[in-house]
């Protein structure tokens, strides 16, 4: 029998529930004379701020076992490049579909860059991140509270009639109360995780690797972490999450699913194997076949 | 950019903590200077960027130096094991797929002659350009400097493409004592573009010091090592360049020092 690997999104057909995370894969122009976009059952652009960044200094990366620390800190071209460039020319050539993945500083930034990407036909769906480990001053510290997320979620829906997920920070004690107040507020979806806060030192030069000290922790040691996250959070809420997280398998997808996530994220292993989704979702059917799957959409959620 | 497994011909020990290793594949490679592989080591989460040295038909030279523990497993690496490359596509192929890592150095840029540059294993990238310079019957004239004697390598190579090579080394126990741009001082040699790949200070001081036109390839710790995870970033004349993707080559204007 041939297999079902859509699912639906808020309204949104995926042909696959797989997606490049934001930050893994650029705006999907850089991987265009690579691979076939359009295998992807969506991509998430790189995360724009209001004004274009230049990010942290280098080093940013630093790998650890079974995983790696960014610290790109939002390197952007900014709002208007994006909604203006970059959407557009991913749009000519890819037909999935597209998530802006949005950061900010203040809520009237948050609202004013998806007022944006609203006006943006080449935009699908906005992913607004509270969740950036990198920046100072934003990014994690609209989502480490239920009212600051929950602001900043009733700022953006203000602005907007494209589906708007609100990706969350696994660095907090409570992801469900969190997650329950952005649904409260009006999000119609939850990704989670962005990356987990780490630290490598460099035991010759006595001094941190990353030039920032700190990083975002992501790869596949983080999955576990990140599907019970999932877990909770699609058990506690009624709007649909993006899993994300430590992907780096069919199986992890399919696990993902079962725990919650109606599409799911691929971060960290692109970095390390630019094919990694496509060969993802080339593995699936065969999975399905052995798991007894017909329809992806149909194990989403199903471990109770 | 493509992912291609190759077959470890070779891998042996040529200066102090220095490895040269052969890689075959079994379909031609498009690999310019200054360009590198992106090699995957079995038990470490991200790639080794390693800048390619030379090019056969079906494979490709590149010099090492053990740094680190990816280094070190490759460096216990045998002929007969396979390593998995991120690498520049058959150029036969109509894929698209044929653009390599990096951007390369820019050969046809020289006139007549070529001034090369190298510090320690600086020297491995310019031994291909070297070759190119010399195909498009450019003179070539090479300055290596090392720490010190032991770590010294390439020199045969180079002279036996026919390329006169100045040795610099910092302790003076082989060629000039001191440091390139001394060497550089003491052989006056005659070129009208420069070619520098090294440490960071070496290039610096090479690029601030000769008044021809040059460039420098540059070095970062990167992700993705393909231009999509923004990880190598360099703040540049220009705006911000990621060295994987727009570099490693840079003209030697473009980076604020």
């Amino acid at each position: 029998m041939v297999k079902d690997l859509s699912v639906s999104l808020c309204g949104l057909r995926l042909k696959n529930p797989v997606i490049p995370a934001s930050g893994t894969f650029g705006f999907g122009l850089e991987l265009a004379d690579s691979l076939d976009l359009n295998v992807l059952g969506g991509i998430s652009l790189k995360g724009t701020t209001r004004e274009a960044r230049f990010g942290n200094p280098t080093p940013r990366i630093a790998e650890c076992t079974a995983g790696m620390i960014n610290s790109v800190g939002l390197q952007n071209p900014g709002i208007e490049a994006l909604v203006s460039d970059k959407a557009p020319a991913l749009r000519r050539i890819y037909d999935g579909v597209v998530i802006a993945n949005i950061s900010g500083y203040s809520v009237e930034e948050y609202a004013y860059n998806c007022a944006r990407a609203d006006a943006c036909p080449a935009i699908d769906l906005l992913e607004v991140n509270v969740s950036c480990p990198n920046v100072h001053g934003g990014g994690m510290a609209f989502g480490t509270d239920p009212q600051s997320a929950a602001a900043v979620t009733r700022a953006v829906k203000a602005v907007t009639h494209k589906p708007v997920f609100i990706k969350l920070s696994p660095n907090v004690t409570d992801i469900v109360s969190i997650a329950r107040a952005c649904e409260d507020a009006g999000a119609n979806g939850i990704t989670l995780i962005n990356t987990v806060l780490g630290m490598r030192i460099d035991i010759k030069k006595r001094k941190p690797i990353i030039a920032n000290k700190m990083g975002g922790f992501s790869g596949p040691a983080v999955f576990p972490l990140a599907l019970r996250m999932v877990y909770q959070v699609a058990h506690a809420c009624g709007i649909p999450v993006m899993g994300c997280g430590g992907v780096a398998r069919a199986e992890d997808v399919v696990e993902m699913m079962m725990a919650g996530a109606t599409a799911v994220q691929v971060g960290a292993e692109n970095l390390r194997n630019p094919s990694a989704c496509p060969e993802i979702i080339e593995a699936l059917p065969a999975l399905m076949e052995r798991l007894g799957i017909d329809r992806l959409q149909d194990i989403i959620g199903i471990v109770e | 950019m493509q992912k291609r497994l190759f077959k470890i011909d070779s891998n042996d020990p040529v200066a102090r903590d220095t490895l040269r290793m052969g890689l075959r594949t079994d379909a031609p490679v498009a690999i310019r200077s200054g360009q590198f592989v992106d090699i995957a080591i079995p038990g470490y989460y991200l790639r080794r960027p390693i800048s390619v040295s030379d090019v056969l038909p079906d494979g490709v030279i590149l010099f090492y130096k053990v740094v680190g523990e990816g280094t070190k497993v490759m460096a216990g690496m045998t002929p007969g094991m396979e390593l998995e490359l991120l690498c520049g596509g058959d150029p036969g192929s109509q894929s698209g797929m044929t653009k390599g890592m990096g951007s390369g150095f820019h050969p046809e840029k020289c006139q007549e002659a070529a001034l090369l540059v190298g510090g320690g294993l600086g020297a491995a990238p310019l031994y291909l350009l070297a070759r190119e310079l010399l195909a498009a019957g450019k003179r070539v004239t090479a300055v290596l400097g090392f720490n010190k004697a032991d770590e010294i390598c390439l020199v045969e190579q180079y002279r036996a493409l026919g390329v006169p090579v100045h040795i610099a080394t910092l302790d003076g126990s082989a060629g000039t004592k001191g440091f390139v741009t001394d060497a550089i001082a003491a052989a006056k040699p005659a070129f009208d573009r420069f070619y520098t790949c090294g440490p960071l200070p070496m290039m610096k001081a090479v690029c601030t010091t000769l008044d021809a036109p040059g460039e420098a390839s540059m070095e970062e710790r990167m992700g993705c090592g393909a231009g999509f995870c923004y990880g190598c970033t360099l703040q540049t004349q220009s705006g911000p360049r990621r060295v994987c993707a727009d570099g490693p080559v840079f003209d030697k204007e473009e980076i604020l020092w």
